[in-house]
């Protein structure tokens, strides 16, 4: 299975991540609409919240948008999607990106830009 | 457990049968036209079809309908009134079946978002009946560019409408060669209408069964496709014989095909308000649900136990609130054996209360479908306990197998459960015996006879006719043919203005007598369900508290119906911090949803008082119709005393303390005078006291409701709501004055 991981003591807190993520599907800087995200904790760490590719918003999607490809990365069919928010709302990691100008959530699809962005290695692509 | 991922797709059906089926329709009647998209929550269009005439005509709904009546129930009894008259009964051609979605029905963000109401006159109660359904029939038919459609006339033979919303096209077609039973002809236009298996999921079916020609307990079957187990889903629309006059229409089924839902064709005012609570909500259920009520593993059945354990759950026709054996059917036995975990199971896109449960691939041992592997949905908690404890049953496979062969025949399981129990009580008391029932032994609990009696139901032959009748009906029967006592039958034939109790026993609840009793169509609990509230929370402790309670609660859950809501999300789950709210019987943070989602939709802001007002105008419009079929005063809201006390010798003694203790407490004897009654003095002063705490509660709930003491809608109060419409005024201005 392809996904991220992640080793938290690496990360610096600069959200080059995020800003990569945010670019790449929606044309902005906006670390509401990445797919990975930063938050300071108080001790000066960072916590990063990456998919899993874990599959719980493919299993409560009720019309199966959501499958996994031959990598083992579950892909959202906006085509298909009738923008019900369950699979954002069910997310454990909260990493799913839904924002009111466009009708449908989108989630990580492993693609490794963050991974290319950040300039420390907390992040990287595995495939198992 | 079984787990989604490993129960097996569901096999295909057989196309090539399907298309011989479809080769032998015959069009009668098909009409183009053009979709009006949705604004703002409305088409503002009514799609009206008499099937004596085969004609199709769409009209548009005036705005002063939409200002009254709001849209989903209301819609549905705004048009039911006029295609009706004083003398309409239900098998009259001019009845109609109306539906309709309501203007926030079809947004996929918030859960319970999908239903669709329908209404018509009863042949269990010659007055309206409305019943709200999930499935994707009401959300495709206000894509196709419907509020609400009007079903009228009779078909000389059996007919389907299909409605296409994509391709714009509505036909009338005789199908003479598809099955009855729902779970089969679901299917079976599902695939007929799908251009491919993809497509399935947008086409929705709404059809009875095979014993809906002649049962009075008939429903209608509402489907959708479920995708991911390859098989088409059944949600009902229960309550009230509906199903029997569409079988009487000759409509065999309505199909309605829509590609393309997405999370804004409404084309709502704020989608971004849609979006905030929806997600909120979700979030919700994600982190709560498990911690609750566990909707999302057990469906509404998780509450069998709780009811048991707080002498609520009817059982042996609600002689009595519990069963020993009630483990046999508790939630971790739903969860671990029966119910498929882990599934996708909302009746509408972004419902994540999720609660339409199923037991897959699940063996039936008898009947047509005997040794086959069928989809059961359900059970939902009516069901289970009507269907069972009420009958004296506590099997699981059991109820499952009753629960889909009332399924599919199209009966009822709420009206089937509660009559059953009553013929069983018959038969206890020698009122039915093995000669008048052509055999069956009615024994509590013996599931064998239930079911054949069920089977003969459906095919119209034996006792099953006595059964397809429906309590009220029955009990005429029994003492007709010097069977039995009608006093006797009328205390525990658990119906009222001749429909069935659904299953709570509200013995012990006055709050819930009223609840039952003083409903507009007859004893469901969806108008005014406070037993919970009443006896298990007590949150309405007083008499005047109980008094208010119905007064407001009938109104605020009107508004799901006008809506196209489900009330489940509201508080079948609730905010983490609702006991600390001023009010957490009303979950207010989830009130303020519903009225987000209205403005939200539609663009004007309400407020709770607004509310409750679009709902007594709606409320307040049947009860008068009620009272124009001749059923909606006072008289009518009497309730059978089974439902308040005891009525039975064992009934007493199962509570003896309790009502002794009462007869001090609240009738005033000395324990003293307790001690040297007889059993039957005891019961009798009981009882005198029971029935006269339900009288003064009707006088304390009339006035509140604007309504004089015979139960009839004042003329000031019509005018305050904006309700005094000429033709509502021509109902109840004679009856001012009239004494009860
Ligand atoms: S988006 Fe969330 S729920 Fe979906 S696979 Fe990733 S971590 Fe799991
Ligand atoms: S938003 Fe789309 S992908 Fe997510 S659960 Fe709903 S339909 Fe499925
Ligand atoms: S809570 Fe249950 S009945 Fe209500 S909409 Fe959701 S799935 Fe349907």
């Amino acid at each position: 299975m392809k996904r991220l991981e992640k080793d938290e003591s690496l990360c610096i807190g600069c959200r080059q991540c995020e800003e990569a993520c945010s670019q790449a599907f929606y044309k902005v800087s906006d670390p509401a609409k990445s797919c990975i995200r930063i938050t300071d904790r108080e001790d000066g760490t960072h916590a990063i919240a990456v998919c899993t590719q874990c599959g719980k918003c493919a299993e409560v999607c009720n019309t199966g948008v959501i499958t996994q490809d031959a990598k083992g990365v579950y892909r959202l069919n906006k085509k298909e999607c009738a923008g019900c928010l369950m699979c954002v709302g069910f997310c454990p990691e909260n990493v799913m990106v839904q924002c009111d100008d466009y009708l449908e959530p989108s989630k990580c699809t492993a693609c490794g830009l963050c991974v290319k962005a950040c300039p420390t290695g907390p992040i990287r692509i595995v495939e198992e | 457990m079984i787990q989604m991922c490993n129960v097996p797709r569901y096999a295909d059906a057989d196309m090539a049968e399907i298309q011989k089926m479809r080769e032998a329709h015959q069009v009668l009647k098909h009409v183009d036209y053009e979709p009006k998209d949705l604004y703002h929550g409305y088409t503002d269009k009514r799609l009206r079809i008499d099937l004596s005439a085969n004609s199709v005509e769409i009209l548009d709904i005036p705005q002063e309908v939409k200002e009254k009546f709001v849209g989903g129930k209301g819609y549905c009894l705004r048009y039911l009134w006029d295609a009706t008259n004083p003398e309409t009964k239900w098998d009259s051609p001019e009845n109609a079946i109306t539906m309709s979605a309501g203007p926030i029905a079809g947004i996929t963000q918030y859960a319970g978002t999908g239903k669709c109401l329908v209404c018509t006159i009863s042949p269990m109660t010659d007055i309206p009946i409305d019943s709200n359904v999930g499935g994707y029939f009401g959300p495709f038919l206000k894509f196709s560019g419907f509020d609400v459609l009007e079903l009228t006339g009779k078909a000389e033979e059996d007919v389907i409408i299909v409605i296409d919303g994509n391709k714009g096209t509505i036909s009338i077609e005789k199908a003479p060669l598809e099955h009855k039973d729902a779970h089969v002809l679901g299917e079976e236009l599902t695939a007929m209408y799908a251009e491919d298996e993809k497509d399935r999921k947008n086409v929705a079916v709404v059809c009875s069964g095979s014993a809906s020609e002649h049962c009075n307990l008939s429903m209608l079957n509402f489907t959708f496709y479920d995708p991911k187990r390859n098989v088409v889903r059944l949600k009902q629309a229960g309550r009230g014989g509906i199903g029997r006059v569409f079988a009487n229409k000759h409509v065999k089924a309505l199909v309605c095909r829509f590609k393309g839902v997405k999370a804004n064709l409404n084309h709502v005012y704020d989608i971004g308000i849609l979006n905030k609570d929806g997600l909120k909500f979700h979030r919700e259920i994600a982190t709560l649900d498990d911690k609750q009520n566990s909707m999302r593993k057990s469906g509404t059945a998780y509450s069998l136990r709780t009811l048991s354990d707080y002498d609520i759950l009817p059982t042996r026709n609600y002689k009595y609130g519990g069963t020993d054996k009630i483990d046999e059917m508790a939630p971790e036995v739903w969860q671990n054996q029966w119910l498929t975990q882990g599934g996708a199971d909302g009746c509408w896109y972004g419902c994540s209360m999720a609660c339409a449960k199923t037991a897959d691939h699940f063996l039936l041992k008898t009947g047509p479908y005997k040794g086959q592997r069928v989809c059961v949905d359900g059970p939902e908690y009516e069901s289970a306990a009507g269907l069972g404890p009420n009958c004296g049953i506590t099997d699981p496979q059991a109820i499952l197998e009753l629960n889909f062969y009332c399924d599919t025949y199209g009966v009822d399981t709420i009206s089937y459960g509660t009559m059953t129990a009553f013929l069983m009580e018959c038969y206890e008391n020698g009122i039915l015996n093995k000669e008048r029932t052509g055999g069956l032994e009615l024994e509590w609990g013996n599931i064998e006879a239930d079911l054949e009696m069920l089977h003969l139901m459906a095919r119209n032959e034996g006792f099953g006719k006595i059964a397809a009748l429906g309590s009220h009906k029955q009990k005429e029967y029994f003492a007709k043919m010097g069977w039995g006592d009608m006093a006797f039958m009328n205390d525990i034939a658990m119906e009222q203005k001749g429909l069935e109790y659904s299953e709570y026993s509200s013995k012990e609840s006055l709050a819930q007598q009223g609840g039952y009793g003083l409903t507009n169509k007859g004893p469901q609990h969806d108008e005014a369900w406070l037993i919970f509230m009443d006896q298990v929370n007590n949150q309405i402790p007083t008499f005047e508290d109980k008094a208010e309670a119905l007064y407001y609660y009938p109104m605020f859950r009107t508004w799901f119906g006008l809506l196209g809501l489900c009330k489940l999300p509201w508080n079948d789950i609730v905010p983490a911090d609702n006991s600390l709210t001023d009010e957490p019987a009303k979950v207010p943070e989830h009130v303020d949803n519903y009225l987000d989602l209205f403005y939200g939709v539609t663009g004007v802001r309400i407020d709770r008082d607004d509310m409750i007002r679009q709902s007594e105008r709606v409320y307040n419009f049947q009860r008068i119709f009620n009272i124009r079929l001749g059923k909606g005063l006072r008289k009518n809201d009497a309730i059978p005393y089974r439902s308040q006390g005891p009525v039975t010798e064992e009934e007493y003694l199962s509570r003896q303390e309790r009502y002794d203790g009462q007869l001090v407490e609240q009738v005033g004897l000395t324990p003293e005078q307790v001690k040297n009654m007889s059993l039957q003095e005891k019961m009798a002063a009981t009882r005198k006291h029971r029935e006269a705490e339900y009288e003064r509660l009707i006088d304390a709930v009339y006035p509140k409701r604007g309504w004089t003491l015979n139960g009839v809608p004042t003329v000031a109060h019509l005018k305050e709501l904006g309700m005094d419409l000429p033709e509502l005024l021509a109902v109840v201005e004679p009856l001012q004055d009239a004494q009860p």
